[in-house]
């Protein structure tokens, strides 16, 4: 497959390594926002590449790991509906809710199924007449568009059982919650595919409002150490600015076609974030024009079980707001594993407690 | 352990291990290493002793059936364990309206896959239940084989040593992949195509050799990530792993790519992992690439000499991380 090879080269990322070496005067901390970095930057062992002065921290771009317990609980809920086929991207699945997940429902008889796109779920829809499908929609702008499209789709095959509970969020403003609690950083590595659709626009406020330094990054070793020695630079001539690494995908503007289907579909409201909060104006609700989409207006009343506390002791929030590292917490590798997470950041293999619990030895 | 069974327990990661540890190996008394056959004496030969159940989805895949695999599968276990196959039984379980053509068409490719591998089906038993009581068809084959003496301890990792080098027989996660394609779980077609095989020949080839085989395993359910975390488990060695020497298909790279899943986890039905002795390490290549089923044969790391029962892996990156047993669900009924 092209452009994997080539930004997969170990002598590429060594060049790249040694040109952050050799520039680097001071410690740096960056956040990677996304999910798929986190699961990137450990997959390819990148801690192990990096000198000493440079310290990454995991943000808030795991869309399972952000999601609420209130999500979880509506959807098993939801689940246990009769006539209900509930369609979820496979994390979503295993992550705990109060007392049970998705996957303890599907076990105990609730149709729970995988799939790889919203528009599955429409064609399981078509398919099922007398049934009623559910689709989790979580995830950020990469993931929306797709969900937009399912809507959309539905909408006009007037297919009347397909809806979707939207968990829809974007990430602009959850990078300034994370600016704004003061964790100390010099510079986002921002979302590649976020950005695709986005553009990298949406980030131009993070140097000019809060004079940190934003580099788009694409998900393969060259680009993310590459995107890092954007950042050194940057922080070293004091000069922050949005950049794009990414810049085979990526561009300012993004993919409009794309955004047009989302403001068709969605439209802003306020979201709750796992760690962080409710947020103003960081999430995407259905568009009261495909109110008939919207499950939480088709089942409403039904929420599930009282929002009950998370785990006290599990510090999945403070992870999420790169407050502290997956192995500052007592459940981590003890209590808390793949196979029986306490909280979702161990769930998703985008998630920081999973990545630490997979591919490093010290975590 | 989880109150109800989910799909997790059969992806053959930590889940399947708990469960057979905690359910079936304390009930049954079972204390030895788990290894793919027992070992079991009569009259002073040994034999060897597997068996193994198939529902994989869809039953007719690129490359293969469920027929075939059901031979090769339980062939290969034999084989791994420095046994010659001999005989096998097979149980179906057929669900009410199944077509009996295809009955035919499966029965037809377990006597291709016996007569290619030189045993024979002597023994078996039919099922029939109500529709949707099983899915199609579900076969249990059951096989038995002679040990190699010298070869008795094959599985048990008890023979590995520090420096001994490891061996992949070929590119990884064909048969997940092709089996997945053709469930038409993936929004596109690819052309990759199990490598479901019986491995019994090549493999006799090699311990016939004389060939300094430290230990051996097939790379079904879990892949190589999780035979290597078994290994270390029972060695105590860690182990050393060079992610850019282990052969993956560039096809299925992409689908690995697109979809998040690393092939190193994947089951493959025609591969095995070798550990041999660093002076055989080339002469068991040799005879590995002159196999039609072992011509892309590569070595793939080492087995060190720290005793942390660890998988370190040098990513293709340069970087270093460390490959744990697989958790959860990759891909359910790809056996």
């Amino acid at each position: 497959m092209k452009f994997i090879s080539e930004y997969r080269d170990s002598r590429s990322a060594e060049a790249v390594a040694n040109a952050i070496r050799h520039e680097a005067r001071r410690n740096y901390t960056f956040m990677e926002v996304c999910g798929g970095h986190t699961a990137a930057i450990h997959r390819f062992g990148i801690p192990s590449i990096l000198p000493p002065e440079i310290k990454l921290l995991s943000g808030p771009g795991c869309p399972v790991c952000v999601t609420p317990l209130g999500y979880v609980n509506k959807a098993v809920a939801l689940s246990l509906e009769r006539d209900v086929i509930i369609t979820s991207f496979g994390d979503l699945i295993r992550v705990p809710g109060s007392s049970s997940s998705l996957w303890d429902a599907k076990a105990s008889g609730a149709d729970v199924r995988i799939v790889i796109s919203a528009l599955d779920a429409v064609d399981l829809a078509a398919a099922n007449p007398d049934k009623k499908v559910v689709f989790m929609g979580i995830g950020f702008e990469t993931t929306a568009p797709g969900t937009a499209a399912a809507i959309n789709r539905a909408a006009g095959e007037d297919l009347k059982n397909f809806c979707v509970l939207s968990g829809h969020k974007i990430m602009p403003p959850a990078m300034e919650a994370v600016i704004r609690e003061g964790t100390a950083i010099d510079g986002f590595i921002c979302p590649g595919h976020v950005a695709t659709i986005t553009g990298s626009s949406v980030f131009d406020f993070i140097p000019r409002k809060y004079g940190l330094g934003c580099v788009v990054s694409g998900f393969e070793p060259a680009d993310i150490l590459l995107s890092i020695l954007m950042l050194v630079r940057q922080v070293n001539s004091s000069a922050p600015a949005c950049e794009i690494e990414y810049s085979r995908v990526v561009t300012a503007e993004g993919n409009l076609k794309a955004k047009a289907l989302m403001n068709k579909v969605f439209q802003p409201e306020d979201s709750e974030w796992r760690g962080l909060g409710n947020i103003s104006l960081s999430g995407l609700g259905i568009h009261d024009a495909f109110r008939y989409y919207d499950a939480s207006v088709l089942f409403d009343g039904l929420t599930g079980e009282e929002e009950g506390e998370e785990n006290p002791s599990c510090l999945c929030g403070e992870v999420l707001r790169g407050r502290k590292r997956p192995s500052d917490c007592r459940l981590f590798a003890k209590s808390c594993t793949p196979e029986n997470p306490a909280g979702a950041c161990m769930v998703s293999s985008e998630g920081a407690c999973n990545a630490f619990y997979r591919f490093k030895k010290d975590a | 352990m989880h109150k109800h069974i989910t799909l997790g327990h059969g992806s053959g990661g930590k889940l399947t291990s708990d469960l057979v540890k905690g359910i079936f190996a304390s009930a049954f008394g079972m204390n030895g290493p788990l290894t793919d056959s027992a070992i079991t004496g009569a009259r002073g030969e040994e034999v060897a002793f597997t068996t193994d159940s198939y529902v994989v989805d869809p039953i007719f895949f690129p490359g293969g059936d469920i027929g075939k695999l059901a031979v090769c599968g339980t062939v290969n276990d034999l084989a791994v364990a420095g046994a010659v196959p001999l005989s096998l039984a097979a149980s179906f379980i057929i669900e009410e309206g199944f077509e009996t053509g295809k009955l035919e068409t499966i029965a037809g490719s377990m006597a291709a896959a016996c007569l290619e591998a030189g045993v024979k089906i002597v023994t078996g038993d039919t099922k029939v239940v109500e529709k949707g009581k099983c899915d199609e068809v579900f076969i249990t084959t059951t096989g038995i084989g002679l040990v190699r003496p010298e070869y008795r301890d094959i599985g048990t990792g008890r023979m590995v040593a520090p420096g001994d080098i490891l061996i992949v027989s070929g590119p990884l996660g064909n048969h997940s992949i092709a089996v997945t394609a053709a469930r038409k779980q993936l929004s596109f077609v690819t052309d990759i195509v199990s490598d479901c095989a019986p491995l019994n020949k090549m493999i006799g080839r090699l311990l016939d050799a004389g060939a300094g085989i430290r230990f051996m395993r097939d790379l079904t359910r879990g892949g190589l990530a999780t035979v290597l975390n078994e290994l270390a488990e029972m060695t105590g060695f860690d182990i050393y792993l060079e992610e850019p020497k282990i052969p993956v298909d560039e096809p299925v790279k992409g689908v690995c790519e697109m979809l998040g899943f690393d092939p190193l986890y994947l089951a493959n039905e025609g591969k095995i992992l070798l550990v041999v002795s660093q002076t055989d390490a080339t002469g068991a290549i040799g005879i590995l690439r002159s196999d039609p089923y072992g011509k892309n044969a590569s070595v793939a790391g080492h087995i060190k000499d720290t005793r942390g029962k660890t998988v370190e892996m040098k990513t293709a990156a340069g970087g270093t991380r460390i490959l744990n047993q697989l958790s959860g669900v990759q891909l359910p009924r790809i056996c």
